[in-house]
């Protein structure tokens, strides 16, 4: 036997709890099999889940480590691991391995700082562990914004959690949006980006910005546009991965790996990057 | 120093053998291969092995655990066991400067204690070159061909091999095989390494410079136009990457063995076009991209977090291996600035 540490042997994850919550995404909860989380994780940190022979993904924590019991992952239907875990009961044993990369700088940067969360569908869910983070510790932060915008209102991740907790939050302003008009939907409509700029926020905010490629790109803009400095914009980067700890070579851009050095950057640091994602 | 005479080689490796296993290069088919030395078999006296001696701590495929699947539970197997003891002999300076590479990657944290067991387990002998060929560039990165890193480093002269060592791993292979050994002087050393040196600066890639790479160069670089003309015929087969001694980018994949899952990682190449394919897109559609990552990688980006060490050890495999004659020379030539000739 070989008495090495070595972070790419996984542990056992048994899958207690499975939410439907868009068509095409379900939140899976997990603990080992006595009962416990299976590590600590900090905000925006991620996960490698496996069934063995059908492989390994990475995965943001959606879950806020302040939840002691488990961890939660929304994670939508797009390849083989994904559409194994959509068919997976309560009970189904997985493997799990983390926590990786660098978390969202909660602790320093954002504190005392007013925060602007935007994302785009399934963006929310690397997002939703800052955020009940933030909550969590309300008394750390200065006025909390989410603006958060989906295909339609039945694409909208954690809508129950969204209605029923945030928006009752005092200090808490959620904006919701879907991009085209719909049966039953009062809300807002129109796309990510043009909302940010619609709503015209002031630039001391320090923003958090989550989605498909295209929105983030284009939700930077408006921002900048508004007045922002890239200083103060975060996002989260998705790379494929395999070993999780910078040595696979698949995530690296430029000199960082996503995995090790990300998956949150700072826009500013971003830019320093080759444009290769 | 030490030294032995040539005609008790078989004795040397026989007391080596006994120590621990023995890996030399062989003469075979397709060239000088590292294999297991026994009674009979010779040192090869190639250049180099046509594969790399990176295979020795992070070979081509290697088992890293296995799962038994019953319903809905899974049992994780470490499989890991402690690696044997072994002697990798006859190294030349190019390789062992790879294993300085390879180190910076797998043993920082978190470490990879697949490469750590094998890299605690093996000591390196490696051997001083005298023949360079004219696809040899280890000095353009600093390496001195004619003084090998590694535990122990040996000369080979027309009737006696010398050897010194250079970390506590190797005074202690040394101390094993004192009884096949006597007492030297360098004189003998000295003259060989003033005569490989002559070679080293007539041979045609001597005065290649790698100065304008390094460090923080991204930008410089990453749009230079002429990335198109150097990536057009690459076939991303990815012999490169295979025969390379610093190339260390693996895949994991899982094997359904019929009775329960191996979990194995294996060599993969940032040339092939599915290394950064993901469910929803790939972030380097085309050859240029891929073949770009390979060089700014080798030559930018490892410098940038390694103290500006480059990635690669001019052992020239790649130049002798392309099967479109691209490479590493040719690409630092065109964007370096001074145009091939």
């Amino acid at each position: 036997m070989n008495n090495r540490a070595e972070s790419q042997i996984p542990v056992i994850g048994v899958i207690t709890d499975v939410r439907i919550d868009t068509p095409d995404v379900k939140t899976f909860r997990v603990v080992t099999p006595d009962g416990k989380k299976a590590f600590e994780h900090k905000p925006g940190q991620c996960a490698m889940l496996s069934i063995p022979g059908v492989g390994e993904a990475m995965f943001s924590i959606t879950s806020s480590p302040t939840n002691t019991e488990f961890m939660e992952f929304s994670i939508k239907k797009c390849g083989c691991v994904t559409e194994w875990l959509h068919q997976a009961e309560v009970g189904q044993q997985i493997t799990i391995r983390g926590p990786y990369g660098n978390p969202f700088p909660v602790d320093s940067e954002f504190a005392g700082k007013d925060l602007l969360f935007i994302a785009g569908g399934i963006g929310l869910a690397p997002l939703r562990s800052v955020i009940n983070y933030c909550r969590h510790y309300r008394d750390r932060y200065g006025k909390i914004d989410i603006v958060y915008g989906s295909r339609s209102m039945d694409d909208l991740v954690d809508y129950q959690e969204i209605i029923n907790e945030w928006c009752k939050d005092e200090g808490i302003n959620v904006h919701l949006t879907i991009d085209r008009e719909q049966e039953g939907w009062d809300g807002h409509v129109g796309f990510v980006p043009t909302y940010v700029k619609e709503l015209n926020f002031s630039t001391d905010k320090t923003a958090i910005i989550c989605g498909p490629p295209i929105m983030i790109k284009f939700t930077l803009e408006g921002l900048c546009e508004l007045g922002f400095q890239k200083t103060q914009i975060y996002t989260t980067m998705e790379l494929k991965m395999k070993c999780g700890i910078g040595k696979c070579g698949r995530c690296n851009i430029g000199s960082k790996y996503v995995c090790k050095d990300g998956p949150v950057f700072r826009c500013d640091e971003l830019e320093e990057l080759p444009d290769e994602y | 120093m030490r030294k032995c005479s040539l005609s008790t080689l078989d004795t040397l490796f026989q007391t080596l053998s006994e120590h621990a296993t023995l890996y030399l290069p062989v003469d075979g088919e397709k060239g000088a291969e590292y294999k297991k030395w026994e009674q009979g078999v010779a040192m090869s006296n190639a250049l180099n092995t046509v594969r790399s001696a990176k295979d020795f701590f992070f070979p081509q495929t290697e088992n890293m655990m296995e799962f038994k699947t019953e319903g809905k539970q899974i049992e994780v197997i470490d499989t890991r066991s402690e690696h044997e003891d072994f002697i990798l002999f006859g190294v030349r300076a190019c390789d062992v400067k790879s294993f300085d590479i390879l180190d910076r990657v797998f043993l920082s944290e978190p470490y990879d204690s697949f490469y750590a067991n094998r890299r605690e387990h093996g000591v390196i002998v490696s051997l001083a070159c005298t023949r360079p060929s004219e696809t040899c560039f280890c000095g353009t990165f600093g390496i001195d061909a004619t003084a090998p890193e590694g535990d122990v480093t040996c000369w080979k002269t027309e009737t006696d091999l010398y050897f010194q060592a250079n970390t506590e791993k190797g005074k202690s292979l040394l101390a094993s095989i004192e009884g096949v050994t006597e007492k030297a002087d360098d004189k003998e050393v000295k003259k060989q390494q003033e005569q490989t040196k002559e070679i080293l600066n007539k041979l045609p890639l001597a005065d290649l410079k790698a100065d304008n790479f390094g460090s923080g160069k991204t930008s410089e670089y990453f749009d230079d136009p002429k990335w198109a003309e150097l990536s057009q015929s690459c076939l991303g087969c990815g012999t490169c990457t295979f025969v390379c001694p610093t190339c260390q980018c693996y895949d994991i994949k899982d094997f359904n063995t019929g009775n329960g899952v191996i979990r194995f990682r294996c060599w993969d190449s940032c040339m092939y076009s599915d290394f950064t394919k993901m469910a929803h897109g790939n972030s380097r559609l085309s050859q240029l991209e891929r073949f770009r990552q390979r060089f700014m990688h080798k030559l930018v980006y490892y410098p940038t977090n390694n103290d500006g060490l480059f990635s690669c050890v001019g052992c020239g495999r790649c130049l002798s291996k392309c099967p479109i004659s691209m490479n590493i020379v040719k690409v630092m030539k065109a964007l370096g600035g001074n145009e091939d000739e």
